[in-house]
Parts: structure tokens; C-alpha cells; sequence
């Protein structure tokens, strides 16, 4: 068999054994940390009778190791349980909130991805001269602020000084394409901010260090305009480690999700799972935790995969 | 003693004032945190300096109170992470074998889930009080740190003086403390910065989902979370916490960048 199928291989099997061992970490920490749910979930004003009745809902009075083996094979199979506060099924109603989040995050990934790489590769091409230093400085700023300061800003700026974007990411079924597009204009704009410093300047940095190697200095020998020798020579041996820091943000997309739905009352998993932490809907959390979990780990190991096939050294051995 | 560039002054100015407004926030703050001294969101004048917030309390002095739970919670959340990461960390580069495996391996595993999704998940079932949320962020997030310091530990423990120690019979928490701590300790201040502004950033965003810091106590991310209604009226006062957040992590950032360029000039020891 070929070395890489082999390594990819492993790869894949060490994801799913991360996803189930991050499934166990995960109900570890809602179902069974010291104390009774039940009593935390009902709080103070919870009668004798109520708590019985939740604790049978639940499946408290079963052993931890019986409830956690139920639960994963329903959850495998795609049912996620019921939702304790009004009784939906969780795989339901996540369903087209998934969508929605996934489309937001998208969007924002389809803008933020070739704009940070351009202006990495503008930043190297003008090093230490003025657009660097505007474009350092200002990604700077953007990431050392949380997604919800940006978000407020934006708000303030675009949609009530300027009226240029609408301030609440209202979307619904029947909207054309163009429409939701522009619905989800503000909490894209804050999303692409949030990813785009830290990719651009890990994309600097990454061609920054392959721009030190001799073959670079024989194209400036050459001849080669700056900017050939960067988009041609350089970027491609650049590839693995930018291809990295790529996934890693497009995960951190997924966290920033979270709050940036909140901030613009976007109908995604993220304002649904921070709904049901605060109404301690524990079958709904974990779900959500599940699937976060999974889309965090996927992007993961799909920047293993590609970082792997990026190498030429592993797709043709000797 | 080199001179300190304009950045760093400029952040170590500001750090140290938000610092001591924190520390003396019952004398500093013109009214009480929960006092209602007037109608909600009044403008800016000479009595309430911010205006007031959404229910008619001094926006000043709730910055003042909140910056004090905000920089206390993180702080100690710090300080766990840091106590917690670096300990582990170390004793997982002195002894290596199994334990190292173990530990590691674990951190692996709790790096796999956003630390955000994993403190949201606990805190559904765990009261949201100051001693849990510093618990639960420190314990996430000492695995970053855990990284880092079995990395540095790593570099440290092949040098010789560790192996004289050794071969002296010294015992392992010698090794840790008076053999790799000092010589580990100017990478772990340069992150201990980062690692504060991670957790300013960490207890801003739980408290303004409404999951942190709960309402009697005021801290910034719940401040915005209370007058972000206003923002559409064109009312500033939740963009006075976002701006102390964002002017603390920046200059926060700036004091950090300065430590790690000043130790690592002193390591290089070259052009200076």
C-alpha cells in the first residue's frame, strides 16, 4: 500500500478515537462532575417529587457507565434524546440551525481565507514599509479584542451612524439567496475581522521564514520581480504550515459563531446552545457540545490530511 | 538597563492604572455599584462623568466595581492556570515514561473541544459563582500553559547541570523548582500576559452570554450584556466596557511583547 494512504489512514482512526474519547470528556463533565444534576437543574425552589420525576427523565438512577453507552449508541445513530424544557427532538430542531450556522461560517470563511493570504503576501512583498506596518498594526488591534466588542462596533458604525448594514441578522425560510446574503452582511463582516489578523499574520510569518532559503535568493539573482518570487517560489513551499493556521481559524470560527449569534440574534447552534445552558437543559448542551466537538476535530484532522499531502517528500518516497 | 520603548511605557501605564483602579475601586467610585442615582442612559456631564446605564446607575462607578471582578477573576484564573500547567508541566518533562504520556495525552484530549463549548457545557449543570467560573477557566486553560512549560522543561532537563543535580540525588521537586523553574521562568512571564488577556477575553465573553458573572456583581462583559438595547438608539454606554476591554488586552499585549523581546535579547545576546 502506499505510505501516505497508510498514514492517512492513522490519522483518520486517531480522529474518531479523539472525537469518541472528546464524547466521554464531555459527559463526564455535564453528567457526572460531584453534586446532582437534577438538584442544580431545578435549583432551590425543586419539591421532593419534581426531582424524583427529572432524575427519572434523565436516567440518574441508572449507573453513569449504562446511561453514557445509551446515550452515545442513540446519539450514533442520530437520535440526540428530547430537549428537558419543551420535549422537541434535539436532531430536529438542530438540523436547520446547523445549516444556518454552517452558512454564516462559510461565507465568512469564503471572504476571510483569500483576503488574509493576499494580505499576508502583500505584507512580505512591502516588508517593514508602509502597507506592512498598516496592515500589522491593524490586525493587531482586531485580535486582541472579543468577538462581541468588534460586534457592538460594528453596530454602532454601520448600522446606526451610517445605515449602511441591517443591525439583526433576521433569517427565514423563503429568502432568496442575495437576501440572506445581505442579512448576514454584519455578523460576517465581524467574523472575517476576528479570523482574518491572525491568519494574515501567520501567512507573514510562514513565507517570512521560507523567504530566508537560498533558492529565493537565486530568483532575486534571476532577476524575478519581488512579487513572482513571492506568489511563485516562495508561497508554495509556504503551503503546509499556511494551509495549518487556515483550519486552526476556520475552527476558531466555529467558537466565534457562538457569541457573534448572540450579538446579532442570528437563529444558529450557537444562540441555541447558550439558550439551553442558561434554561440548564442538559440533553440539548450536550448535543450541541457533540457537534461542536466534531466540526472542531474534523477541521483539525482535515489540516493533518492536507498538510500531509502538501509534501511531496511523503507523496512520492524514494 | 535599557530604556523603555514608548509601546511598552504606554502599556505599562495603562495596565497599571486599570490595575489600581480594580484595587481601589471602593475609594475611587463616586456612587455605589448597585445605586440608582438617576433616569436610564443619561448623556455624559460633570455628575455621572460615563452617564448612566440602563436602569439609572453611574456607569463610571460600575466600571470601576466591574474592572475590579473582571481583573480579579482573571487574575486568579491566571494564576491557577499558571500554578496548575507549569508544575504538571514540568513534572511530566522531569519524569517522562508513562506519567508523561498520561498527561499529555490528556491535554490532547482537552484541547480536542474549544475550551469555550467545554465551559459552557459545565456551566450548565454548575452554579455560575466567582470560585467556579475561576475554577473551570483555570483548569482549561492550564493546558495551554502545560504545553508550553513541558516544552521549555524539555530543552532544560538535557543540560548538565540537571544531570549534576541528578547524579548529586537530588530529589524531583528540587529539580522542578530550583533547577528549571528559574532558568524557565522569562518565556512563562511573556505568556502569562497572553494567557490574561485570554482570560479577560474568556470571562468579557462568558458574562456577556449571561453565564458569568452573575447580576448583583457587576464585571464588563455583563455591563455590555445590560445596555447592548441601547446601541441601536445610538446610545454608547455598552462600548465603554468594550473599549476597557480592548484597551486592557491591547495593553496587556504590548508589556507582554516588550518581556519576551527584552529575555530573549538577553538569551541571543546579539545587537540588543
Amino acid at each position: 500500500m502506499h505510505p501516505v494512504l497508510i498514514l492517512l489512514a492513522q490519522r483518520i482512526a486517531l480522529g474518531l478515537l479523539l472525537l469518541w474519547a472528546a464524547s466521554v470528556l464531555l459527559f463526564v463533565g455535564t453528567m457526572i462532575l460531584p453534586g446532582d444534576v437534577a438538584q442544580s437543574i431545578l435549583g432551590q425552589s425543586a419539591t421532593p417529587v419534581s426531582l424524583a420525576n427529572l432524575r427519572e427523565e434523565l436516567g440518574l438512577n441508572e449507573p453513569a457507565l449504562t446511561r453514557y453507552f445509551s446515550w452515545l449508541g442513540n446519539a450514533l445513530q442520530g437520535d440526540l434524546g428530547t430537549a428537558l424544557t419543551n420535549g422537541q427532538d434535539i436532531a430536529e430542531a438542530m438540523g436547520k440551525r446547523l445549516g444556518n450556522t454552517l452558512f454564516l461560517a462559510g461565507t465568512a470563511a469564503v471572504i476571510s481565507v483569500p483576503l488574509a493570504i493576499g494580505l499576508g503576501l502583500i505584507a512580505v512583498r512591502y516588508k517593514d514599509r508602509w502597507p506592512d506596518r498598516v496592515i500589522s498594526s491593524f490586525t493587531l488591534a482586531t485580535v486582541s479584542v472579543p468577538e462581541f466588542v468588534l460586534g457592538y462596533v460594528a453596530v454602532y458604525l454601520f448600522s446606526v451612524q451610517f445605515r449602511i448594514f441591517p443591525s439583526l441578522a433576521t433569517i427565514y425560510d423563503g429568502m432568496t439567496f442575495g437576501e440572506k446574503l445581505w442579512a448576514i452582511s454584519m455578523p460576517t463582516l465581524v467574523l472575517v475581522l476576528v479570523v482574518l489578523g491572525h491568519m494574515m499574520r501567520m501567512t507573514r510569518a510562514a513565507i517570512l521564514n521560507v523567504m530566508q532559503s537560498a533558492y529565493i535568493e537565486t530568483a532575486e539573482l534571476k532577476g524575478l520581480r519581488p512579487f513572482a518570487i513571492i506568489a511563485r517560489h516562495a508561497f508554495p513551499n509556504a503551503v503546509a504550515p499556511v494551509v495549518n493556521v487556515v483550519m486552526l481559524n476556520m475552527a476558531y470560527l466555529v467558537v466565534g459563531v457562538v457569541v457573534v449569534e448572540v450579538v446579532f440574534v442570528y437563529p444558529g447552534m450557537g444562540q441555541y446552545l447558550v439558550d439551553h445552558v442558561s434554561k440548564r437543559d442538559v440533553p440539548v448542551v450536550l448535543a450541541c457540545g457533540l457537534v461542536f466537538a466534531a466540526v472542531y476535530i474534523g477541521l483539525n484532522l482535515l489540516a493533518d490530511v492536507i498538510s500531509i499531502l502538501s509534501n511531496p517528500r511523503l507523496r512520492h518516497p524514494k | 538597563m535599557k530604556r523603555i520603548p514608548l509601546a511598552a511605557l504606554i502599556g505599562l501605564f495603562f495596565t497599571g492604572a486599570y490595575f489600581l483602579a480594580a484595587i481601589f475601586a471602593a475609594w475611587i467610585s463616586p456612587y455605589g455599584m448597585a445605586e440608582i442615582v438617576g433616569d436610564g442612559w443619561e448623556p455624559w456631564s460633570w455628575a455621572h462623568p460615563l452617564g448612566t446605564d440602563s436602569i439609572g446607575r453611574d456607569l463610571l462607578s460600575r466600571m470601576i466595581w466591574g474592572g475590579q471582578t473582571t481583573i480579579f477573576v482573571a487574575t486568579a484564573a491566571t494564576v491557577l492556570s499558571f500554578t496548575l500547567g507549569a508544575v504538571l508541566g514540568f513534572l511530566a518533562a522531569v519524569s517522562g515514561g508513562w506519567l508523561d504520556q498520561l498527561l499529555s495525552r490528556f491535554v490532547d484530549l482537552m484541547m480536542s473541544i474549544p475550551s469555550l463549548i467545554f465551559a459552557l457545557a459545565v456551566l450548565s449543570v454548575m452554579p455560575a459563582t466567582l470560585p467556579i467560573l475561576i475554577l473551570v477557566m483555570g483548569l482549561l486553560d492550564a493546558t495551554r500553559v502545560f504545553r508550553l512549560s513541558r516544552a521549555v522543561a524539555v530543552d532544560i532537563t538535557v543540560m548538565d547541570y540537571v544531570e549534576a543535580a541528578r547524579v548529586r540525588g537530588e530529589g524531583r521537586a528540587w529539580i522542578i523548582f530550583r533547577e528549571i523553574l528559574p532558568n524557565a521562568l522569562s518565556p512563562l512571564v511573556a505568556e502569562m500576559g497572553l494567557r490574561f488577556i485570554f482570560m479577560v477575553l474568556f470571562i468579557s465573553t462568558l458574562s456577556f452570554l449571561g453565564l458569568g458573572v452573575q447580576p448583583p456583581l457587576a464585571d464588563w462583559g455583563g455591563i455590555v450584556k445590560e445596555n447592548r438595547e441601547g446601541i441601536i438608539y445610538g446610545i454608547p454606554a455598552a462600548l465603554v466596557p468594550a473599549f476597557a476591554i480592548a484597551t486592557l488586552a491591547i495593553s496587556v499585549n504590548l508589556v507582554a511583547d516588550w518581556v519576551l523581546n527584552r529575555t530573549s535579547s538577553l538569551k541571543g545576546g546579539r545587537g540588543g
